[in-house]
Parts: C-alpha cells; structure tokens; sequence
C-alpha cells in the first residue's frame, strides 16, 4: 500500500517562555504510516499530542526532530498541502461570509475555474446538507452547521487526504451521526481520512487502523479488529489500559 | 497573485460589511454639514474654514479605518482560528500577509474615494470650483501614506498579539510622525550627545508621512503639484512599505501556530 501520509522519528517541542521553565516535549519520536484509502484513527487523552503532530503536518509548528511527508512531500513546502483538507476542532469560520462567500474563497485559494468551483460548491453544499442555508451568513449557523460548513471547506478541493481534529467534538448525536456518515462515504470514494477523536465507539465504526498516542509517544498501533482480538477486549478498554487509568474501587 | 488576491478580497468585505466605516462616513458628513451651516465669517472664509474641517476629518478617519482595520486581522484570524484552515491550504506566509496589506489598502482606498467625493461636494457646492486634478493628487497622496502606517500596523500586529495595544501604538506612532516627524531634527540641534544622534537617526530612519499631507495646498486653491514629485512621493511610499512587509514577514515566517 502506497504511504499517503508518513511521520519518521517526530519529535514537537515547545519552548517554555517562562525563565527557568524546562522546554516541553509534546512528541517523542512518533513514527507513522498512513496508507491510501485508509480510514486512521488518532486517538489519545488531552495532551498526548495528537494536535502536536497535525500542527506539523500541516506546517503550523516546525518539528524539532524527524520527518513527515504527505504525498511524498516534506510538509514545510506549501505544496503538500495542495491534495488535503483540514478540518480544525471548533473553528469559527468568517462569520460575515455566506457559506457560499466562503466556499468561493477557499476555491479561489486551490485556483479552481470558476466554472468548476460553482460544481464542486453545490457538490459539497449537498454533501454536508447546507445547501437550503447556503446564502446565509455564517453568523446565523447553529454549531452543526457551523462544523458542516468546515467539512465543506475542507472538501472544497476534491482532496485526496482528509485530516481532521476532533470533527464531532460539541455536536449533539444528530450532527455527529451526520458527520460519521460523511467520513464512511468519503472512504466509500477511496480518500484517505486522518483523525483524531475521543468517541471511541465512533472511532472502531469508522476506522480501519488505529493509533494511541500518551505523553507524547506511540503506545499501540494496528487494525481495530486485530488490537480487540489480541487484547480480548473493546476499543475503550485497551485504550484506557494503555494510558495506564484504573478505576478507583 | 491570485491567492494574494482572494484573501485581500474577503477582507474588502469584511469592511463592506461591518458598521465602522458607515458610523465615521456620518459622522464626518454630520460635522462637515454642521460646520457649513455656521456664518461667523465672510464668504471666502467659510470656504477655507469648512474646507480645512472636513480635510482634518477625513485625515482622522482614513487613520481610523486603516489602523483598526489593520490591527485586527491576524488577530482575529488567530482568536477564531480561522487562520488554522486558511494556513493549511497552499498558502504561504508571504502570501498570507501581503492578502492581508492588499485588502486593508484596497478598503482603505474605496473608503477614501467617498471621503474624497464629499470633500469635492461640499467645497464645489460653495466654491463653485471643481479642481478634480488637485483633489485626485491630493487622495492619491493621502492613499500612499496609507499603506505605510497599514504596513507597520501590519507588523505590530505580529509583535503584539492585543489588536487593541496594537491600534493605540500605531495611532501613536502614525500621529507622531506626522505632527513631529519633521522637527525632529531642529529638535536634535538643542539637545546633547547622544540624544542627539538618536533625533538625528530617527529623523533619517522614520518615514516622513508629513510629505504626503497636501491639505494646506488644497485649502490654499494652490496649483497641482509636479507630477514627477507625485511620482517620487509614491516610490518613496512603497519603499517603506515593503521595508514595514519585509519585516512582518521575518517576524512571521517561522512563527509557531498552536
């Protein structure tokens, strides 16, 4: 399998601004390989370092040590990110926009012919079922909406990779269940889907492969099926022994 | 460009859209009309006098518009994490601050041009004199100086991440420098080393927006300006432009996003 997305050695750190204050390691020496087509769930506690290493592969944040390349591309050149969509958790999109406005905008970023983008806007507006709402301003989206409309943008350009921060993170079970059959149709069209979440129910639906980040490091990685069968017990369950939680009595 | 392009777009509408343009276009059409309806002085007079209120209140609000206009952008991007799904997409720092500079420029300007026509209004209406190409050298001069006091509120709004310590520093600075900037060396001549020497750095670093402050020229009925001093004033604007956008862009380039 052709490796969409891959992370070598990856270390993130952060560089305390207190005096005296020792330099925060977020990950450490992160290896990943993300295959074409696959649906990847990125799961860890808060602070792990799951946004860590998306803040890297979307250039956000420079790496202190190691790689990532998407398509084959170091993820510093701008032009990796030609063939991704990246839907942030809880953005609030330019609220004086229409979603169309905003569609049209992020289009003309990926230099779409006209012609074309008016295609892909009602292609996407449908999709995420904003199409009634889109000569709306944004400001008057409810939070669904609002989370659709940055699955649209995140769709605007066809993209062959999907990266996506917590995108069910404050949605109520309608939005949510809406956005996981979103996920399952994009996989149904062949798109690699990179994601982080903490509905780990949600995550052994949709996913194909798995990783669990803690402090910053890789402590178990593979197939849902195969970690449920070696570890004889559910997604939630190992997650939490990996993380080394156990319940007071 | 056409990146460049896109985002300075979404910020003209973003001015388009919100209030703060009407509120000072009204105010400044309320001040000029109730100026205009005093007579305290013979004809000629009142001419002058109206002429030099509503140019003071254009130049206060031009400073207004493009400062605040400015100093929010990539503060706002960052508070609503817009700058998240923008920064993720093809685009480079660079591009992202000149879209930004462009769009302030642009809106600045449009918002100039109704300033500028008023002006011509009410001075035409009482004067009867329609001086188009003074009044145009005159915007064109004032636009320039814009995109100065836009570049370095661009800067400051990567050095200060409040856009309201941003705004009042750059409101400062940009105030400064017209009301000061040319005594400073005269200023220099009464003080001590190294006082001294600082006045004098100063004066020979610090752009020299009062050169672009044609407002006595317009009052005055005086001719146009030379073309080819229009044209210096203008490569001299850009210069410090770019100097301000290099700037930013060193500040911004490796700057971590979290």
């Amino acid at each position: 399998m052709d490796a969409t997305l891959s992370i070598e050695k990856l270390r993130v750190e952060y560089r305390s601004r207190d005096l005296g204050e020792a330099t925060k390691v977020a990950v450490d020496g992160l290896s990943l390989h993300v295959g074409q087509g696959e649906v990847f769930g990125f799961l860890g506690p808060n602070g792990a370092g799951k946004t860590s290493t998306m803040n890297v592969l979307l250039g956000f944040v420079p790496p202190a040590s190691g790689t990532a390349h998407i398509f084959g591309v170091d993820v510093i050149e701008p032009i990796a990110r030609q063939r991704i969509g990246y839907l942030p958790e809880q953005t609030y999109y330019y609220k004086f926009l229409t979603a169309e406005e905003l569609l049209r905008f992020y289009a003309g970023i990926f230099r779409i012919p006209k012609a074309e983008t008016e295609r892909r806007i009602d292609a996407v507006l449908k999709l995420v079922e904003l199409d009634h709402a889109r000569k709306r301003q944004i400001k008057t989206y409810s939070k669904g909406m609002q989370q659709r409309a940055g699955l649209a943008q995140a769709l605007i350009n066809n993209p062959d990779l999907l990266i996506l921060d917590e995108p069910t993170s404050g949605l109520d079970p309608i939005g949510r269940m809406k956005v996981r059959e979103i996920i399952q149709r994009l996989k149904g069209e062949g798109k690699t889907v990179f994601f982080s979440s903490h509905e780990l129910g949600e995550v052994e639906t949709v996913c194909d492969r798995v990783a669990i980040l803690h402090q910053g490091q890789l402590k178990t990685e593979g197939r849902v099926s195969d970690l449920v069968r070696e570890h004889s017990a559910n997604l939630e369950q190992i997650f939490l022994k990996l993380i080394g939680y156990s319940p007071q009595p | 460009m056409n990146t460049v392009w896109s985002l300075a777009k979404v910020v003209v509408l973003e001015m388009v859209r919100r209030k703060d343009f009407y509120v000072l276009f009204i105010l400044t059409v309320l001040l000029t009309g109730t100026a205009g309806s005093v007579n305290l002085f013979n004809d000629r007079s009142i001419v002058r006098y109206l002429k030099e209120i509503c140019l003071l209140l254009i130049w206060l609000s031009g400073l207004i518009i493009a400062i605040t206009c400015t100093a929010r952008q990539i503060p706002a991007e960052r508070e609503h994490r817009t700058i998240f799904p923008l920064l993720a997409k093809p685009v480079t720092r660079g591009q992202f601050l000149l879209g930004k500079f462009l769009g302030c420029w642009v809106a600045t300007g449009m918002a100039l041009v109704l300033f500028y026509l008023l002006f011509g209004l009410v001075s035409g209406s009482r004067d009867h004199q329609w001086p188009v190409l003074n009044y145009l050298q005159a915007a064109w001069l004032h636009w320039m100086m814009l995109g100065i006091v836009i570049a370095f509120t661009l800067l400051g709004s990567i050095v200060f991440a409040a856009p309201s310590s941003n705004g009042t520093i750059s409101f400062a600075c940009a105030a400064g420098m017209l009301l000061l900037g040319r005594h400073l060396n005269k200023v220099a001549l009464s003080v001590a080393e190294p006082l001294q020497s600082l006045l004098y750095t100063a004066y020979f670093i610090l752009p020299h927006l009062e050169l672009f402050d044609v407002r006595e020229l317009i009052i005055h009925d005086a001719g146009l300006i030379r073309w080819d001093m229009v044209t210096l004033a203008t490569l001299y604007a850009a210069a410090y432009g770019a100097f301000f956008l290099f700037g930013a862009w060193l500040a911004f380039r490796r700057r971590p996003l979290n």
